[in-house]
């Protein structure tokens, strides 16, 4: 028999503690699978936010280094300088990177920093239970907007690619979503990419990918799909913000 | 009136019925259900305060700074590597003399990365110029909260004040509780009212300037004074709040202390169960007694001293590493106050729970059994070791 599909090698096969129809699942196997087709598992370093994927490293069949919240970007950049021949990707979701973290990123992105960082993006603070995040949704209800973000309150979701796609030192943005096999291929496209580019040493690299959080909606995984496509990618559009080169 | 609470959802019912005029707002395990909790009391309406969710601790203390300085009375709730990343400002705060109220729900301080409890992130802010007042239970939690703004308000004191629970076994756990009716909590807490404020237009002024070392030293020593201070307010608005509550509280609780001859000093909801402890050991003729601290700044060192004077052996229990290779923080502070005793007892200290490891009434017992020991022997042995320690053979 002719084996068609296999769990690639940069999973370790730890069970997930993800909830049911969280996407972080899927990605993580995308970031996988992508490492396993470019063949540098054993020349990269991931490293890991504070928010669900904290456990990151359980997953990941490769080193991995626990950032202290928002400062992933920060701990890659040092090692990426101190070892320029691997590869290494920062792996964070929204509360991390567009709120406590935005200062590291936009840093990183300015800098050029040869990394490549997976943006999660399910618009809230999932660990911590669903509190309103910067990419909250207007109208959008959580845990500390009761009745929907406001704009007079709360002011506007942050757009992450088409804020880093200004600066210089960035070499690829994208923004994928998880929502269907087809999108789901183009996410793994864009990964590789990312890491491509990364190993041209063309600059910073960065794979926004939305996501679902059922749990914390309050939807079934189907319904958080169907979310997802009818309010998320009309304020999040899709694509490639920025390719260094074309 | 009567209710059953978590301790988060008490001290945000605290912070409803002070109805405050700013929060900072920033979530992190296990604080986080208070700025839910009151985040719904915003958006209906039942309090008219400027929530502002900021993006990070660093920038909710900003806010809480500047609501203060502006004249307005600010809360906010943290944890953890929330309160580590708060750590400047808490300094600025309680040197600009801004009466902050702060909700700390304790949890282990990273690394290794842990939402568990114990008091290394309160521990840590010690020295910042905060009062600091811990909760056995949520009654406390809910009664420190009340009693926060008079002490720190006061115009001797004026200081900012950090309510600590502890994570979890608190703040998460539902228990009884007496609530004050909400008439009687905005009498007692009264209106801010600071002479000093930003844009005030008679005296026109700002706030946490550059003071090199010609003035710095005396800003410093009058923070020193306004701490010293702080232990008779604690006592006064303490006397005031018994009289609202019929609850009494002191600077620390003293249990079965009369005549104790083994005692134990600690904090927190450790004393729930070291009370347990006490009372199976009293029935086995055991003359053993607990001292719970409820004020960690300003540290209550003669009062202490007086009542660690009886017994013949005492056991520190600290909930946090010190890594000063000399025990934890409770312990140099326990023992410093009983320096100038003419008899002091034995002292040891234990550091046990780290990360939320949990401490029972056996393990209670244990360090009964070993001052029992201490003074049947007059052999001290290790002054300070760790409870529970699993590549140690358990020395208690």
């Amino acid at each position: 028999m002719k084996m068609i599909a296999k769990k690639p090698e940069s999973l370790t096969g730890a069970k997930y503690h993800y909830c049911p129809g969280c996407s972080h699942g899927i990605i993580h196997r995308l970031v996988a699978e992508a490492m396993d087709e470019l063949n540098i598992r054993e020349q990269t370093i991931g490293i890991c936010p504070v928010g669900c994927s904290v456990l990151a490293y359980d997953y990941f069949n490769c080193d991995m280094l626990e950032a202290a919240h928002g400062r992933a970007p920060a701990i890659a950049t040092a090692i990426k300088r101190l070892l320029p021949d691997r590869y290494l990707f920062t792996y964070q979701g929204d509360g991390d990177l567009a709120s406590i973290g935005m200062g590291e990123i936009v840093h990183a992105s300015l800098r050029g920093e040869k990394i490549t960082t997976i943006f999660v993006n399910n618009t809230l603070y999932g660990m911590t239970g669903g509190q309103m995040a910067p990419t909250t949704l207007l109208g959008q209800v959580t845990t500390t907007s009761p009745y929907g973000r406001k704009v007079e309150w709360e002011g506007y979701p942050a757009k992450m690619c088409e804020l880093l796609s200004c600066n210089e030192g960035a070499a690829y943005i994208c923004r994928t979503a998880v929502n269907s096999p087809a999108n789901i291929i183009k996410t793994k496209k864009a990964i590789k990419k990312a890491f491509q580019i990364q190993g041209q040493g063309l600059g910073f690299t960065l794979v926004e990918v939305l996501s679902t959080c059922p749990t914390n909606w309050g939807l079934s995984p189907a319904d958080s799909l169907k979310w997802m496509e009818e309010h998320m990618i009309p304020y999040y559009p899709l694509g490639e913000f920025k390719v260094k080169g074309e | 009136m009567s209710d059953r609470l978590s301790g988060n959802e008490a001290v945000a019912y605290a912070m409803k019925q002070i109805n405050p005029d700013v929060m900072g707002a920033f979530p992190i395990t296990p604080s986080t259900e208070i700025p839910e909790y009151f985040a719904a009391y915003v958006a209906n309406g039942e309090v008219n305060t400027e929530y502002v969710a900021v993006e990070s601790e660093h920038s909710s203390m900003s806010v809480c700074i500047a609501a203060q300085a502006a004249g307005a009375r600010a809360v906010c709730a943290t944890s953890s590597c929330g309160l580590a990343l708060m750590y400047e400002l808490l300094y600025v705060a309680a040197s600009c003399r801004l009466p902050i109220t702060l909700a700390c729900v304790n949890r282990a301080l990273s690394g290794p990365i842990n939402i568990n409890h114990d008091y290394s992130d309160s521990m840590g802010a010690r020295d910042s110029g905060w009062i600091q007042i811990y909760a056995e239970n949520n009654q406390e939690a809910y009664d420190n909260f009340i009693m926060a703004m008079p002490i720190g308000e006061t115009p001797a004191v004026r200081l900012p004040v950090m309510t600590c629970m502890d994570g979890f076994i608190t703040s998460h756990a539902v228990e009884n509780i007496e609530l004050l009716e909400t008439e009687t909590v905005r009498t007692f807490v009264g209106t801010y009212d600071p002479e000093n404020y930003l844009l005030k237009k008679e005296n026109p002024l700002a706030v946490g300037p550059y003071d090199i070392s010609a003035y710095y030293m005396e800003h410093k020593v009058q923070e020193a004074e306004a701490m010293k201070a702080a232990k008779a307010r604690i006592l006064e608005v303490a006397a005031e709040f018994e009289k609202i509550s019929g609850r009494s509280y002191g600077l620390f609780e003293e249990y079965q202390m009369d005549d104790a001859e083994l005692a134990l000093v600690l904090m927190g909801s450790t004393a729930g169960t070291a009370k347990a402890a006490v009372d199976k050991l009293r029935e086995q003729g055991v003359k053993a007694g607990l001292v719970k601290i409820r004020v960690f700044r300003p540290f209550p060192c003669e009062e202490l001293a007086q009542v660690l004077a009886g017994p013949k052996a005492v056991a520190v229990m600290d909930k946090s590493e010190g890594f000063s290779a000399n025990g934890g923080p409770l312990f140099a502070e326990t023992r410093s106050a009983l320096y100038d005793l003419k008899d002091r007892p034995y002292v040891i200290n234990i550091v046990y729970g780290l990360g939320g490891r949990d401490a029972k009434v056996e393990d209670i017992e244990k360090v009964f059994k070993r001052l029992a020991d201490i003074v049947a022997t007059g052999e001290t042995g290790p002054v300070y070791t760790h409870m529970g320690q699993r590549s140690k053979e358990d020395m208690v």
